[in-house]
């Protein structure tokens, strides 16, 4: 691993991004929105819910966590993304650097871009609706973790999809954590889910860390039986990730598309 | 020889693009790639540049083959130019160059990028966003890139296409004067037959992923009878027998 090469294709995501006022902007606005939304509807829930009544903020924090998820696996696409549309795909692949440094590239600046967009908008949450996901203390790294495994993950699979069916592709970017938001218990316990989904559900890391979330909120203790178990298959499923890409980026050498990748 | 390409072949689907081709390029020589469009100019660079995966063959690079070698220490040593791939568009011309330099590990990054903006006049649009600039001007920022780490393969797709005649001339000035002070090996492909008569010591062409004809400019155009290159394109592009 070169770490100036990774560290100079990180730059080139660092130029886009501080080049750019309303790309700044747009990093920042949707976890805003996000917050005010489930700030109000947790708000709402802690009135009327008796399940809810003794932790305010466990949605808004379910939201927070599920948005980091969310901006990590979006920024990873995006960045690949933007090679496409800018018709840079050539010149990126034929400068000499590795697959793997392409991949440790987008996945450290891809938490870049989803911490601009989040950190600003979990300190708003604290005045606005008196919930403050640091106050989980060292288990919210443990949480975020495995969410950040899994976001590179399902980046990692939608590029490789774009890498296979060329920016045709994109649309599944945009739809595939919705895909997986129901399975993923974010805001409801795994209960809830008829059985036959439990099971399908539980190879998923998103219950682990979202059950332990609410374990840790509700009885103020960790489990770090299932923490582990959360990093562990999102360790498996990020090792599946990388193994499809590189196997997508063989495959696309196979058929020429690199040569003429764009929009 | 420098580059060596022995029974190069690539299938796609059921599409014969490229057709057990057997060329080779001396050091600092400049060879020109012709031939009508879907020839399999396009291809056999991509595979030249590692981009596309043979069917079948070999390309040697200073003694090494591409395939087994490690990738990206012969693309340190190369580079590519082609008006049909962009830099990102909204990065200021400085930005792309610094990103790219980084890339190929340039070494006194700064003093090259000074060196090469001064040599191909960017220095003026310098801080502008690649993606507002005109095509001549983006083309001799494309050229810059593909320049910074002062290559010694250059790999040429049709550099002047869409250029107006001044800064046609200029790109072509550029290269040749570049070449007089630099070890570069290039491999031009272009359907500007002046310009390749201009900058290349010889010419292979293309029909059909094959090779038909090989050559210095002068030679294959006496061997064909015609006046100029032009001509002999026109004739090699249309003839139905394989000439060689």
């Amino acid at each position: 691993m070169n770490f100036s090469k990774i560290y100079a294709l990180g730059l080139r995501h660092i130029f886009l991004i501080s080049n750019s006022l309303p790309r700044i902007i747009d990093l920042i606005y949707w976890p805003t929105v996000q917050i005010f939304l489930w700030g109000f509807i947790s708000k709402f829930f802690t009135l009327s819910s008796d399940y809810y009544s003794n932790t305010v903020g466990i949605i808004l924090t379910a939201a927070i966590l599920y948005d980091f998820l969310f901006r990590v696996s979006i920024s990873f696409n995006m960045m690949f993304l933007e090679e496409i549309w800018s018709r840079n795909f050539t010149n990126l692949f034929i400068a000499p650097i590795k697959i793997s440094e392409i991949i440790t590239s987008l996945t450290l600046t891809a938490i870049l871009r989803a911490l601009i967009g989040l950190v600003p908008a979990a300190i708003l949450a604290i005045p606005l609706f008196g919930v403050s996901v640091f106050k989980l203390g060292l288990p919210l790294l443990f949480l975020l973790l495995p969410l950040y495994l899994f976001g590179v993950t399902l980046g990692l699979l939608v590029t490789s999809g774009l890498l296979r069916f060329g920016p045709s592709f994109e649309n599944i970017a945009w739809a595939s954590l919705f895909f997986l938001a129901p399975l993923g218990c974010i805001y409801y316990p795994i209960e809830i889910l008829p059985y036959s989904l439990q099971i399908v559900a539980k190879g998923l890391p998103l219950v682990h860390i979202f059950e332990e979330m609410r374990n840790i909120l509700l009885n103020n203790a960790v489990n770090y039986f299932d923490i582990i178990k959360s990093i562990s298959i999102s360790i498996v499923y990020f090792i599946l990730g990388v193994i499809i890409f590189y196997s997508s980026y063989l495959g696309a050498k196979q058929r020429g598309t690199l040569i003429n990748m764009g929009e | 020889m420098f580059i060596q390409i022995k029974n190069l072949s690539k299938v796609f689907k059921k599409n014969l693009a490229v057709d057990k081709i057997n060329f080779h390029i001396e050091k600092n020589k400049t060879v020109g790639l012709l031939g009508p469009n879907g020839c399999g100019k396009t291809t056999s660079i991509g595979m030249m540049l590692g981009l596309i995966k043979p069917s079948e063959g070999e390309i040697i690079i200073d003694n090494k083959n591409l395939e087994s070698f490690k990738r990206n220490e012969i693309l340190t040593r190369i580079n590519f130019c082609s008006p049909y791939i962009e830099l990102p568009k909204k990065l200021t011309v400085k930005q792309n160059l610094e990103v790219y330099g980084r890339l190929y590990g340039v070494k006194n990054l700064s003093e090259r990028i000074l060196e090469i903006s001064e040599d191909l006049d960017i220095k003026n649009f310098f801080k502008r966003k690649t993606g507002e600039l005109s095509s001549g001007q983006k083309n001799r920022v494309s050229l810059a890139k593909s320049l910074i780490n002062k290559p010694e393969i250059l790999f040429l797709d049709e550099p002047t296409a869409s250029l107006d005649p001044d800064i046609g001339d200029f790109v072509r000035s550029y290269i040749q004067e570049y070449r007089s002070k630099n070890q570069v090996t290039i491999l031009l492909a272009s359907h500007n037959m002046n310009e390749v008569e201009r900058l290349c010591d010889s010419i292979i062409m293309m029909r059909k992923g094959k090779i038909i004809d090989r050559g210095t400019c002068q030679e294959i155009i006496k061997k064909h009878g015609r006046n100029n290159l032009e001509e002999t394109f026109l004739k090699l592009a249309r003839s139905k027998d394989e000439l060689q």
